[in-house]
């Protein structure tokens, strides 16, 4: 049993994975170490491997597989290698349409969990305006906490979305940075890091409240589409409690009150 | 009066309208442009969720609350005394653009009161997305509310600059119409949907002769049925629904439970509707569009309102016995898709897997498929339903709500525990 040494992502395993294949190495003999955990007293060495053709992955593998490494499962690399063993060596080339098969489900759900995650990343970053270039061009910066390892893969998504504005978003594991031309990467910051105030968030509190029908309380509905770990990085979440309390209130205030019968007033303008 | 208050009092005017979604438009971006703002195109994005369950996507806004119409249902009715506010049209502008730069939004819903006449409030709204658009190179989603009795060139100009325009059809019937909101008529609205039809189609088939041809509402048009207002049955809700998707090719109609609203008119019922009537609007709605039932399968004029304790896929089965069990190893996509607790995206996995073996009952169960549901009305190579299953009351009283699920059922009475039950749309 040989345990190999990757960089925590998916270009470095893919580098691996391909000796390991062409050497025809079983899934069962081998560990993976990411940097993550405990290191290995012994490495095994991907250059002093038998040489030999690395059998060609089918192409359905890859989209798949990028969002698996994302997760932050630390056994995800040795699962993709055993889905890319039983698709080349294995003779399974379809093995990814089979989705009652235990390995790819698995796989399946791994790569939901991390798109659901990028998904909430778009929705929930908030930026917080830091100022502005001499050039009037303006500066925001914003704090995030993902679940999985998706700052990079979802980065670009904000760099074609807000072009037209430096950005930062910052996370524990990795900072992106877009300052017009090209997307950055730094390492994870602290928390205290955080940018902590933007005027206009009084605005959207306002909208945020105005737009809520206390009427119609589904409180497990919102719940479940925007789960409580998000909420101490939404500004407009403080105010959850305090709506949900006056709701009842407010709604038999609406029921309780006598209908309006008023004369209609003659049209106007406004 | 100050700007927040303005935004509080044409929010709060806004919400009444269910609609908030923003995807499926064209796609385009912001690369390489130091002057745009904006994505949109694919999966819509919700920013946001108020505690009443609904997704922020959209700066949802009136232009104005003041209205010359007195639809009773309607908070914004001229006999209403509810406070009044406008927006100028560059108000709006920098609440979208401001909220749009930190990720609050995905873009702006804009509806306004009637004002004056409806091509002088057509042209306001419009002037919005104008500015949007041109002035600031905005790239993010608006969705425009039309004014069925605007002029044809108006209309037009709004799908322009706009990802969906959608008329409000508010009601089900003419009936309902003339006794509710006495300034609106159906004939009116249909015809100016089917001339938002045409545009959309003429500007689609323009598209694929000479891809920069300008695009018009590529998100298509939408609108929305206010539920339990009026007297109308289910049947009159759906019907109305099918003849709007079949010859208006509209993209969705939103059901809207008729909320209590302050200050109301004596001549509407004082309470709300129970929501689960809502959310069995929206699961009939979905077996119309993406599980090839028929109107008349959903529906009957003698039993014209849906069961409120069983969605309408499981009635349908419970009715027509005689279909099932369903040999999921063979039964085609159309018969898979009638399976309840069987949605859309099960289908398709089981139609992917089953063609490298043969499906036994734990495979389903690692597809993702609940079986507690669909397990009376299926077969597979190891598994079937006992006979005795598919005969009598027994089926039916398996999936009725248990009796005590009540938790905050605000202006229901007490006891009713419809009134509970969470009204989500989705897949059934």
């Amino acid at each position: 049993m040989n345990t190999y040494s990757i960089d925590p992502c998916f270009a470095s395993w893919r580098t691996a994975a391909r000796r390991l294949l062409s050497a025809r190495i079983d899934p069962q003999d081998i560990l993976w170490y990411d940097g993550s955990g405990t290191p290995p007293l012994f490495s095994g060495d991907l250059d002093g491997l038998p040489p030999g053709e690395a059998p060609r992955i089918p192409r359905a593998f890859f989209p798949l597989a990028e969002m698996v490494a994302c997760h932050r499962d630390p056994l995800r690399w040795s699962l993709l290698y055993q889905t890319a063993y039983r698709m080349t060596i294995g003779g399974k080339s379809r093995l990814l349409d089979q989705a009652a098969d235990p390995l790819v489900r698995t796989l399946n759900q791994r790569a939901k969990a991390v798109s659901r995650d990028r998904h909430k990343m778009k929705a929930f970053v908030r930026f917080r305006k830091m100022g502005e270039l001499d050039s009037g061009r303006e500066q925001f910066s914003a704090w995030f906490e993902p679940e999985h390892h998706i700052v990079e893969l979802t980065a670009p998504f904000f760099a074609k979305r807000f072009a037209s504005f430096d950005w930062s978003i910052m996370t524990p594991d990795r900072c992106a940075h877009w300052n017009g031309r090209e997307l950055r990467f730094t390492d994870g910051v602290p928390a205290s890091e955080a940018p902590t105030e933007d005027a206009l968030e009084e605005f959207w509190k306002t909208y945020y409240s105005s737009i809520f029908n206390p009427a119609r309380l589904k409180l497990n509905a919102m719940q479940s589409e925007m789960p409580k770990k998000y909420w101490k990085n939404l500004p407009e979440a403080e105010l959850i409690n305090d709506l949900v309390k006056q709701a009842q209130a407010r709604t038999h205030g609406m029921i309780s009150r006598p209908p309006t019968v008023k004369t209609p007033r003659p049209p106007s303008g406004s | 009066m100050d700007l927040k208050r303005k935004l509080a009092i044409l929010a709060d005017a806004a919400k009444y309208d269910a609609s908030c979604a923003s995807s499926g438009t064209k796609r385009r971006d912001s690369s390489g442009s130091d002057k745009a703002l904006g994505s949109s195109g694919g999966a819509g994005i919700c920013h946001s969720y108020a505690p009443d369950g609904r997704c922020i996507s959209l700066l949802k806004l009136l232009l104005t609350n003041a209205c010359i119409y007195d639809c009773l249902y309607c908070i914004n009715r001229r006999s209403s005394d509810t406070p009044r506010a406008r927006f100028t049209p560059d108000e709006v502008v920098r609440l979208t653009l401001d909220f749009y730069k930190r990720n609050y939004i995905e873009g702006l819903f804009l509806s306004s009161g009637i004002v004056r006449n409806p091509d002088h409030t057509m042209e306001q709204v419009i002037e919005v997305a104008r500015r949007l658009r041109e002035d600031h190179d905005f790239r993010g989603y608006i969705h425009l509310k039309t004014i069925p009795e605007a002029s044809q060139e108006l209309i037009e100009e709004a799908g322009r600059y706009a990802d969906r325009i959608s008329i409000n059809i508010e009601l089900p019937t003419q009936k309902g119409l003339e006794k509710f909101a006495p300034e609106k008529n159906l004939p009116r609205t249909r015809d100016a949907m089917g001339g938002i039809r045409e545009r959309i189609d003429a500007a689609r088939d323009e598209r694929k002769q000479h891809r920069r041809r300008p695009a018009f509402a590529p998100a298509g048009q939408s609108t929305q049925m206010i539920v339990g207002a009026d007297g109308a049955s289910d049947h009159d809700i759906l019907h109305r629904s099918h003849d709007l998707y079949s010859n208006y090719r509209l993209r969705r109609v939103y059901y809207s439970a008729f909320s209590p609203i302050p200050s109301s008119s004596p001549a509407l019922p004082l309470k709300a509707p129970p929501l689960v009537r809502e959310h069995r609007l929206y699961q009939a709605d979905w077996l119309l569009r993406f599980y090839g039932y028929k109107v008349g399968e959903i529906i009957h004029r003698e039993q014209p309102n849906l069961d409120l304790d069983l969605d309408p896929k499981l009635s349908w089965a419970l009715r027509h016995r005689e279909h099932f069990p369903v040999d999921v190893n063979r039964a085609p996509r159309e018969m898979l898709l009638r399976i309840p607790g069987i949605g859309v995206r099960s289908v398709m996995r089981i139609l992917s897997a089953r063609r490298h073996g043969r499906l036994r009952l734990g495979d389903l169960g690692r597809l993702g498929v609940s079986l507690k549901k669909c397990s009376p009305f299926l077969v597979t190579c190891d598994y079937s339903p006992q006979p005795s299953l598919l005969e009598g009351d027994r089926l039916r009283l398996r999936f009725l709500p248990p009796p005590e699920q009540l938790e905050l059922d605000l202006g229901a009475p007490a006891h009713d525990p419809l009134a509970a039950i969470s009204a989500r749309t989705g897949e059934i």
